[in-house]
């Protein structure tokens, strides 16, 4: 089942190697909620740094900032997600991720441990998640006592033209 | 494609482009034996590698082409045009046999005896032969004729990485040896390398030898003698720039050359900073050298990607020799500063509009030799190319001696195809006035000639410019001659740009497009002024429409924000000119840009974003994108966003512009008017309620805006609208101005004599309904039965994509009785169609309308099964034949006038009644 998952989601997911039986994920909180990213999609992990704002773009784009002489624009994840703000602006996390050639910064409250989880344990996005969820999500895997939501890196940065602006 | 014949390609593309310019040289100097053994030589090379490589078309052709070249170095063929035009007609054969050899990594199919006959004959009869009739001669010519200004490679220039000059490699060879140097850094940089920009012919390193070998590093010995001939030869004389060699470098190894350097220089600014606030001494002195090496690499690095402007201008001498054949007259060309230098990239790119300039002063711009000698100029004319740096820019200037700009001739034109009035031509300089050469689709050739005058080529010529971030302008004098003005940075990948403040937070507008700078308020004596809610700036008599940095970028006003205190940063894009205002003004700085971030894309107000020396990210400002708020700041506070945008679609209109009564200015479409009128008050009747006054033997009626009386004495204006030969006066205070302005209203239902406003010239005007005014009329005609019969329930799809007309019309046929959907769109009126389920009785449509035709909308409505038999007629301000084939081949059934509403009427009955005799 889950290896029918994976070829399906290929597509749209270059984050997940079809095949692979072990894929490991850099973890990120935001509230409550455990999420996941393709170790492969992430170049950086830093603390929060100043971010020079961008006027007139969308709400979700907090601004832009300087990343080892790269310029890397900034996500605001929580506005992304429809989570209110965030609880501890000094402790905001950046999750530095590579999108055809071209860095973002994801603000996260936090971030965890780099987990190798089995390809099994894969699922699809459960029906009855939020719409605002479900376009962002690749799928979930089931943890001993909670649930990872793996994000969709291309989904989670492609913007449509009036999104939350 | 085999690395042999890849590189033999790329040597042979170069080689061809000297022997072009070497034999226009020939022609002009036939006894330089010097010149001819060079062209001798170069064919020879090609000749030689083709049989080596195989390639028996190319060998065979080359050796022809040899054949007759030896005849004339051993003295036997005396050198005269036909001489020339023949060889040159081989090199064309060569240079498309190569072309099809990069393409196709073959020669292709057939056979090249014709010309080898004529060349062979040529050579045995020792130039008796006629080379070949005269209109072949110019045959080669019309290669160059097409601009190419949409792919700027040549297929040989495509497959081939970019070929740095000598002189590059040394840099990049210093480059390295400095970047390895450590404290010692006592290497000589002041000996500039320009004493290497104009290699001569340099007859003794042939490419000749081996064209597949890579040129090994050139020895200390022969740079010695390339500076001493480089220094001994004079400029104009020995000037084949392409004869040099090089080494070919892959474009993304200096990319990435380039940066990984910008990426240094940053580094290297972060940490002077930090460095700066201590006191230790050790790191000083190795960071200041550290420093310095860096800028140093920065330069060197930068100058592998300079080429000289000679380069793009090489194929200029055929060029013109070609049209002067073509358009028989006599023209030389003059270079100057071919050793200008600028970046590759921007070479590339302005070849193209640089041809179509040269080509445009040939025909356009120099009269014929008999012209020329009647008003005492010398027989022959003079197309001057210069090129020199200015403060971070490249000049590039094209001049002629030709008669000049007929400004009459342009102004006609200009009011003709409506791109101003005879009332804002008066205000304009002669300057300005020449600018219109630019517009699209404005010729002044009085003939259309296959070399230019089709209209097109200008518009582009400044668009490409424009795109790379330059401008261009023109200036004449009659009789005197006309000069093309480019004015470029010098590279596109490091701008000058001044950093501003607005809010808190900083910005860059490119150095480029800032006139200057200017203190407002305070003690300062300029002083900000509000027309109507839009600032402006008095400026040395000027009215400079201002916009808010603030506003556009919607940023929050500051506690402590002084609206009075404040810089404006004049910027100029084009022939426009407008203020940016600001807080504060800082310094300028040179960047690198990057684009901005791909999800970023549709904010049309950034060009780009960079790094600046503190770490900090920058936005960089796009003065084009910033003037699109000019007119529509108002717009974007409207509730009505949508409606707006749609509106502001909508295409350019002309606007009669007055006062009346309280309030903002007002204005009317000029389409609509039919004449101004002074009338005497004392010849004001009144009739009922109404005010009439005898006018061209008839009644009309005047009447006024709600807030305004009709003067009692004295003498007032009145703007004549005519409808049904009927007229109606409107009475004004004054008339100011026929303005042309984009048709952006913001539409009002407050007062039921307004349309809704819309900004003109920075100002908010009302725009009067003139249905309003009118309305009373049309009651009037029905009323006395003069109008069509009354019909019911028909319904009517009303296809205009302008407000006004639709605003005329719908009112008329709902008088009658007519049930009117309007669509503003070909594209609203499909969705409509489908909505109704294609419940129409019949369908008015114009025909000028931007996205799709009225004539394609016609074709689609008849693809469409409920709309295949419903009447439609074409609605358009001009009816002709062409128009007329059309309107049937769409499956139209009528076209009428804009003007003649009646013959619409009329229309619209005979078509339905058709179509009921059908059904």
């Amino acid at each position: 089942m889950s290896g029918a998952l994976t070829t399906t989601n290929a597509a749209a997911l270059p984050v997940l190697t079809t095949g692979a039986a072990q894929q490991e994920f850099v973890t990120l909180r935001l509230g409550e909620q455990l999420f996941g990213i393709s170790v492969l999609a992430v170049q950086d992990v830093m603390r929060h740094q100043p971010i020079a704002p961008i006027p007139l773009a969308q709400e979700v784009i907090s601004g832009s900032l300087n990343v080892r002489g790269r310029i890397v624009t900034a996500y605001n994840m929580r506005r992304r997600l429809g989570m209110g703000e965030y609880p501890n602006p000094q402790a905001i996390m950046m999750v530095v991720v590579d999108y055809q050639h071209e860095l973002f910064a994801l603000m996260v409250d936090a971030v965890g441990d780099v987990l190798s989880l089995p390809m099994r344990d894969f699922e699809k996005v459960p029906a009855n998640m939020d719409a605002s969820w479900r376009g962002l999500a690749a799928g979930v895997f089931k943890l001993d006592g909670e649930l990872l939501v793996i994000l969709d890196v291309a989904h989670v940065i492609t913007l449509k033209a009036k999104d939350a602006a | 494609m085999d690395d042999l014949i890849g590189e033999f390609i790329t040597e042979t593309s170069e080689s061809l482009a000297v022997l072009d310019l070497e034999l226009v040289k020939l022609e002009q100097n036939p006894n330089d034996q010097h010149i001819l053994g060079n062209i001798f030589r170069l064919v020879h090379t090609i000749k030689g590698t083709c049989g080596f490589l195989g390639l028996p078309r190319l060998e065979s052709v080359a050796h022809a082409g040899e054949n007759v070249l030896g005849k004339i170095r051993d003295g036997e063929i005396i050198v005269t045009p036909d001489a020339i035009s023949l060889v040159l007609e081989a090199i064309d054969r060569i240079k498309s046999l190569i072309e099809h050899l990069a393409n196709h990594s073959s020669e292709p199919s057939g056979e090249d005896q014709d010309l080898i006959k004529r060349l062979n004959a040529f050579a045995d009869s020792n130039g008796a032969t006629v080379a070949a009739p005269t209109a072949e001669a110019a045959k080669p010519a019309e290669k160059f004729i097409e601009p190419r200004l949409d792919g700027m490679f040549s297929p040989a220039e495509m497959k081939m990485v970019s070929s740095t000059s000598q002189d590059a490699m040394d840099e990049l060879e210093r480059a390295f040896a400095n970047a390895s140097s450590t404290i010692e850094g006592g290497m000589d940089f002041t000996k500039a390398p320009d004493t290497f920009l104009i290699p001569d012919a340099a007859p003794e390193p042939t490419p000749a030898a081996a064209p597949a070998v890579l040129k090994p590093a050139i020895s200390e010995q022969a740079k010695e003698k390339a500076i001493k001939q480089g220094l001994d030869t004079d400029a104009k004389e020995g000037g084949a720039h392409g004869a040099n060699q090089s080494i070919r470098v892959s474009i993304d190894v200096l990319e990435n050359l380039m940066q990984m350097v910008g990426e240094l220089v940053l580094t290297r600014n972060q940490l002077l900073q930090v460095v700066r606030h201590r006191e230790e001494r050790e790191l000083k002195g190795p960071l200041q050298q550290l420093s310095q090496i860096t800028t140093e690499l920065q330069e060197a690095v930068m100058k592998t990607r300079m080429q000289p402007i000679g380069n793009a201008w090489s194929k200029f001498p055929r060029l013109i020799r070609d049209l002067s054949m073509e358009l028989n007259k006599k023209i030389e060309l003059k270079m100057i500063g071919e050793a200008t230098e600028l970046d590759r990239q921007l070479l590339e790119m302005i070849k193209d509009p640089l041809t179509h300039m040269v080509r445009n002063s040939c025909d356009h711009g120099l009269e014929q030799a008999a012209d020329r000698v009647a008003v005492g100029k010398p027989e022959v004319g003079t197309v001057t190319l210069s090129a020199f740096h200015e403060g971070g820019h490249i000049i590039i200037e094209i001049k002629d001696d030709g008669r000049g700009l007929n400004l009459e001739r342009i102004k006609q034109k200009i009011v003709e195809k409506e791109l101003a009035t005879d009332a804002q031509l008066e205000q304009m300089s002669d300057e300005q006035i020449m600018q219109f050469v630019f517009k699209a689709g404005f010729s002044t050739a009085e003939k259309v000639t296959s070399v230019s005058g089709r209209g097109v080529g200008m518009d582009v010529v400044r668009t490409n410019i424009e795109k790379i971030g330059g401008t261009v302008s023109l200036s004449s004098a009659k009789n005197k001659g006309s000069t093309f003005h480019i004015k470029i940075p010098l590279t596109l990948a490091i701008v000058s740009v001044l950093l501003v403040e607005t809010s808190g937070q900083r910005f860059a507008v490119p150095q480029l497009n800032v006139l200057e700078l200017v203190r407002v308020g305070g003690e300062s004596e300029n002083k900000l002024e509000m027309i109507n809610q839009s600032a402006v700036l008095r400026l040395r008599d000027k009215l400079l429409p201002l916009i808010n940095l603030r506003d556009v970028l919607k940023l929050p006003v500051p506690n402590n924000a002084n609206e009075v205190n404040g810089y404006v940063a004049v910027l100029r894009i084009g022939a426009t000119s407008f203020g940016l205002i600001l807080d504060k003004i800082y310094d300028t700085e040179e960047i690198v840009v990057k684009p901005v971030s791909r999800v970023l894309g549709g904010l049309d107000v950034y060009s780009g974003n960079t790094i600046l020396g503190d770490g900090s990210v920058i936005m960089i400002l796009d003065p084009n994108g910033l003037t699109k708020s000019l007119g529509s700041l108002e717009l974007a506070k409207d509730d009505s966003d949508e409606k707006a945008a749609a509106l502001a679609k909508e295409k350019l209109a002309s606007f009669l512009v007055f006062r009346a009564g309280e309030g903002a200015p007002k204005a009317v479409p000029l389409e609509l008017v039919s004449r101004l009128e002074v009338i005497q008050a004392s010849s004001v009747e009144r009739s009922g309620n109404d005010y009439v006054v005898q006018y061209r033997g008839d009644l009309m009626r005047l009447k006024t805006l709600p807030d305004m009386l009709i003067p009692s004495e004295g003498a007032f204006d009145v703007v004549v609208f005519t409808y049904d030969n009927r007229t109606i006066g409107l009475v004004v205070d004054s008339i100011t101005d026929i303005i042309e302005a984009p048709l952006a209203i913001k539409l009002t239902a407050s007062e039921e004599h307004l349309l809704g406003s819309l900004v003109i010239m920075g100002k908010t005007t009302d725009v009067v309904d003139v249905g309003y005014l009118l309305k009373d009329l049309v009651n009037d005609l029905s009323h006395l039965g003069n109008s069509a019969p009354k019909v019911s329930g028909i319904k009517v799809l009303l296809v205009e994509d302008s407000l006004f007309f639709r605003k005329l019309i719908t009112p008329f046929l709902a008088d009658i009785g007519y049930r009117v959907h309007e669509a503003a769109s070909p594209y609203e009126a499909l969705d409509l169609v489908e909505s109704m389920h294609g419940d129409f009785d019949v369908v008015i449509t114009d025909i000028e309308m931007p996205e799709m035709d009225g004539f394609e909308l016609a074709s689609r409505l008849r693809a469409n099964p409920r709309m295949a038999r419903v009447p439609i007629v074409a609605f358009t301000s001009t009816v002709n034949d062409i128009f007329k084939q059309r309107a049937i081949k769409a499956g139209m059934d009528g076209i009428i006038l804009k003007t003649d509403r009646e013959a619409l009427l009329m229309e619209i009955t005979k078509q339905l009644n058709t179509a009921r005799e059908v059904a």
